[in-house]
């Protein structure tokens, strides 16, 4: 009897289900916590909107903003955004091995971005044309900077989960963990369409 | 690898098609407004109103298939947290805009 119950009790533990409703609320307070995220950035897109035509005599925009540059990044971010949800039908399927290569397709095109974003930041100081120059690059470098750390968040989240899928497989938590990464990761492709509408096309002329 | 799946709002409701879908539709509303600004072709008023409905159907795009966001009762909560989040947003980049813009005029 005993053996029967500690093996049960090890079996059950292994297996780590949840329990569906816990899942459903999990994603909820999940999707609640991105939408306070979205007031943060409604709040930066205001503060962008209100500042982002004060250049106090240094560069405007048009001059500073590579719109193909742009568009890369863009691409890079779209192209995740499928890939992670290809993640998910594999997730779906119970394919360990497509949803790994997935993460980690997903994973190589967000450091993508983040590496040109930083490019184009490093770039952007070493010309002289810091977050300290004008009331545009301050409300610029803020804005795009916080969206930039989101991302690089969302990427440390995603080799942890890779490093789950490895290790654990594909249990129910994981399972529930890698769909509210998807919520993070599409959310920041949302914000960045607001950014690239608003900051860079509306900026440059 | 028998575990029951998970299947919920923003999870693996959507298929192969729907994010092809989902991929093409969002390259297009990416091509229009930077084609648009790139090319300069058009009044900065027609540029304007090009970016920001290309804008808006994309988000609308990316919430219905990525996000999987719809009238169905498992996401109903979702669509009714996000309504309220649009109109505190509308207070507040409203708001902001109205009143500083209005403070700048006077200031002239």
């Amino acid at each position: 009897m005993m053996t029967t119950d500690a093996s049960t009790i090890g079996i059950t533990h292994n297996q780590e289900v949840e329990h569906p409703d816990t899942v459903e609320m999990q994603a909820l307070g999940f999707w609640l916590y991105l939408m306070s995220d979205l007031i943060i950035f409604a709040t930066l897109f205001a503060t962008f909107a209100v500042l982002g035509r004060n250049y106090a005599g240094g560069p405007t925009g048009k001059e500073l903003f590579d719109l193909p540059y742009v568009l890369g990044e863009t691409m890079l971010l779209l192209f995740s955004s499928v890939t992670y949800g290809l993640v998910m039908l594999a997730v779906h399927n119970g394919m360990k091995k497509w949803v790994l290569t997935g993460l980690a397709v997903t994973f190589l095109l967000g450091l993508g971005f983040v590496s040109m974003e930083t490019n184009e930041f490093h770039g952007l100081i070493t010309e002289g044309h810091g977050p300290d120059v004008s009331a545009f690059l301050s409300s610029y470098f803020t804005l795009v900077g916080t969206h930039g750390t989101h991302v690089t968040f969302g990427l440390i989240w995603m080799a942890v989960m890779i490093g789950q899928v490895a290790v654990k497989g594909l249990t129910s938590p994981v399972q529930s963990r890698l769909m509210r990464l998807s919520m993070f990761w599409h959310f920041l492709d949302i914000v960045w369409i607001g950014i690239f509408s608003i900051v860079y096309l509306m900026g440059v002329f | 690898m028998s575990q029951a799946t998970i299947d919920s709002t923003g999870a693996s409701r959507g298929s192969l098609k729907s994010y092809l879908i989902a991929f093409v539709l969002s390259l297009i509303l990416t091509a229009i407004p930077f084609a648009l600004v790139m090319s300069g072709a058009w009044s900065s008023s027609a540029i304007l109103a090009g970016i920001f409905s290309a804008g808006i159907v994309q988000i609308l795009v990316h919430l219905h298939y990525f996000l999987h966001l719809d009238a169905s009762s498992a996401a109903r909560w979702n669509v009714l947290a996000l309504m309220f989040t649009l109109a505190i947003m509308v207070l507040f980049v409203g708001g902001t805009i109205w009143i500083m813009f209005n403070l700048y005029h006077r200031m002239m």
